[in-house]
């Protein structure tokens, strides 16, 4: 993103922040997937499948912009 | 249910939540290395890429009080909501692309009252200044009580708690990292944004069966109402619930508070002056149209699907019982409904993310505007740019010092947000006028541009304290007494704006205009604007404003 200033893109922070609410929502979804919580579907156990979302592209943003050299 | 609390966090939800706050500062701290100079402070350097400078553009105005408010409203008003995120921004943003934004990055001015000062002169842009820095400080307080009011009617969060340690948070990236910690960290709230609250509609069109199930339970709960329908109700004023017009829809919201939103608030401006390149600067506004068209998903269509999933019936805020709960409360109602353990605490991130970005813009532009617009040009014209730095840094911590002032006057007014976005619109609007008539025609004066631009501030005033007065006046104003307050918001900021161009025109004709040579790069006619050949189609703005204007009225139509 800058050649002035030599900035670790935005998109770096981005995916860190993705990959790690990812792994967090990915394993709080399978910890409860036995007794899931008393909200509307739950029995989609959406927190899984989100979480693993947010961790596929939190990676994919890691990888593709991390800093280097 | 907690009669004090709507939701309650698991330990895994703060852990998001903190987490949230922890990378903020870091980035922000990360950030203050590269805020040296008065550019990099003020303008992050002006090496924004166009999809980081139209995002940032986006997020600045894609607040929680915005997601909530508007949340809310399409409970109340329906899919009519929408017209603030489709005709309300679409064509303006397009605008600010295609034509405004070549004399404000050509001009390299570093703010919207500095392009006044370039085209009308000191008065003008004093005018513009003083006015914008005072209606940013206070709507950066208010909007920092509404946030406290959120947390404690949702979590049961100490309001002193909710506002000192935003505040703080804030204070210190912004302070640190100047724009870039601000649009650093817009960008990851956008993020946050949708992917903390997309699951809503997701969760939501699959418990109705689709937009067919939800309309269908929309009429089962809301008998011989019409809430799915965009411009078939707008015939006439008592037809819809809102008690609009479609005349105030296009020519009060679309032609006049979105133009003047969109291309002349230096909140959302600044974020594309941020820009690396002309092209850049051009090409942002339209990424940001895009995504624009796509909020409405993750904010009106929430409201629809509370209408037809929720068991009881939301009330307005004043009429709101014990037990009850306001239009506002139905975003986090569905968040409620909808997310457990973790995805709450992704929902509930992205709205104090929301909240703080939103507050991190007001004190950011405000620090600009004070220093280059008012403490630059009127108290001290002649110091070092680090003098200039230091002042920056220094205002954003009193900036947000007066903020939290304002928020706990805040408290005492319970209508006071109303008044603020009602002064608010008084200067948007005719500044609208004033920058669009500098831009396009060399014969505007100065004096021209400085009257124009109080005389239609005063009258939109002025009509605003008339129907206060007396009420009756609504219907001279707004064209009807079956006109609401929205609708009335709509005709004033219409006519200050007709009255703006009116006394400009007429004064310029009397007064002597500027010669040419002192009008290049400000005006059309007198800047030669870089063409942009050899880009293919596909890298050509126009083609990309032509695609989103295209697909605002594919919208218009299905929605009909």
């Amino acid at each position: 993103m800058s050649e002035k200033h030599h900035i670790i893109p935005v998109w770096f922070f981005v995916g860190l922040m993705f990959l790690i609410y990812g792994i967090l929502i990915f394993a709080s979804g399978l910890a409860e997937w036995a007794n899931p919580p008393e909200t509307v579907l739950a029995e989609l156990h959406a927190p899984v499948w989100w979480g693993a979302l947010l961790i596929l592209i939190g990676a994919g943003y890691v990888m593709a912009f991390r800093p280097r050299g | 249910m907690n009669p004090e609390r709507m939701i309650s966090l698991s330990t895994v939800d703060l852990a998001i939540v903190a987490i949230y706050f922890v990378a903020v500062l870091g980035i922000g701290f990360y950030l203050k290395r590269f805020a040296k100079s008065g550019e990099d402070f003020f303008l992050a350097g002006r090496e924004m890429t166009a999809w980081v400078a139209g995002l940032s553009f986006l997020s600045a105005n894609l607040g929680s009080l915005e997601l909530l408010g508007w949340a809310g409203a399409s409970y109340q008003y329906g899919i009519l909501a929408a017209h603030w995120y489709w005709i309300g921004a679409i064509p303006a943003m397009v605008f600010l692309g295609v034509v405004m934004m070549p004399f404000y990055y050509i001009s390299k001015t570093h703010s919207v009252p500095g392009y006044l000062q370039l085209r009308y002169g000191p008065a003008a842009s004093g005018l513009s200044a003083i006015t914008f820095a005072v209606m940013t400080i206070l709507m950066s307080g208010v909007n920092m009580y509404a946030m406290a009011v959120v947390m404690k009617v949702v979590l049961g969060w100490n309001i002193h708690f909710s506002i000192w340690v935003s505040s703080l948070t804030v204070g210190i990236y912004v302070a640190a990292g100047g724009l870039f910690s601000a649009i650093f960290n817009e960008v990851l709230q956008f993020f946050l944004i949708w992917f903390g609250a997309l699951l809503i509609p997701i969760l939501g069109l699959i418990e109705t069966h689709g937009w067919s199930g939800m309309v269908a339970r929309i009429q089962q709960n809301f008998p011989g109402q019409n809430f799915t329908h965009l411009w078939s109700t707008l015939g006439r004023f008592e037809d819809n619930p809102m008690g609009m017009h479609w005349t105030g829809i296009v020519f009060g919201l679309g032609a006049m508070i979105s133009m003047g939103y969109w291309t002349t608030d230096f909140l959302v401006v600044q974020r594309v002056l941020a820009a690396k390149d002309i092209r850049s600067a051009k090409l942002a506004p339209i990424i940001g149209a895009f995504f624009k068209m796509g909020v409405p998903f993750i904010v009106i269509l929430p409201g629809l699907l509370g209408l037809a999933v929720l068991p009881f019936h939301l009330v307005p805020e004043s009429a709101a019982q014990a037990g009850q709960h306001s239009y506002n409360e139905v975003l986090p109602l569905m968040l409620a409904r909808y997310l457990g353990p973790g995805l709450l605490g992704l929902g509930i991130t992205a709205l104090v993310a929301g909240f703080m970005a939103g507050m991190a813009g007001n004190v950011s532009a405000f620090a600009t505007v004070w220093t280059y617009d008012i403490y630059r040009p009127f108290l001290r014209k002649q110091a070092a740019d680090a003098h200039y730095v230091a002042m920056g840094r220094w205002c954003t911590i009193l900036g947000l010092v007066i903020s939290i002032g304002t928020a706990y006057v805040a408290m005492g007014f319970a209508s006071i947000m109303d008044y603020v976005q009602a002064l608010f619109s008084f200067f948007i609007a005719p500044l609208f006028g004033t920058v669009l008539l500098g831009m396009l025609l060399k014969r505007v004066t100065s004096v021209a541009g400085f009257l124009g631009l109080l005389a239609g501030t005063l009258s939109s005033i002025g009509m605003f304290v008339l129907v206060k007065i007396r009420p009756d006046m609504v219907s001279v104003i707004a064209l009807s007494s079956h006109a609401k307050a929205m609708a009335e918001d709509m005709y004033r900021a219409l006519w200050s704006c007709l009255i703006c161009i009116s006394v400009t025109v007429v004064v310029s004709l009397a007064t002597k205009p500027k010669p040419e040579a002192e009008l290049q790069g400000l005006v059309y006619g007198a800047t030669a604007i870089p063409k942009e050949e050899g880009a293919g189609l596909f890298k050509k703005t126009i083609f990309w404003a032509g695609v989103a204007m295209g697909l605002f009225l594919v919208l218009q139509w299905i929605f009909w």
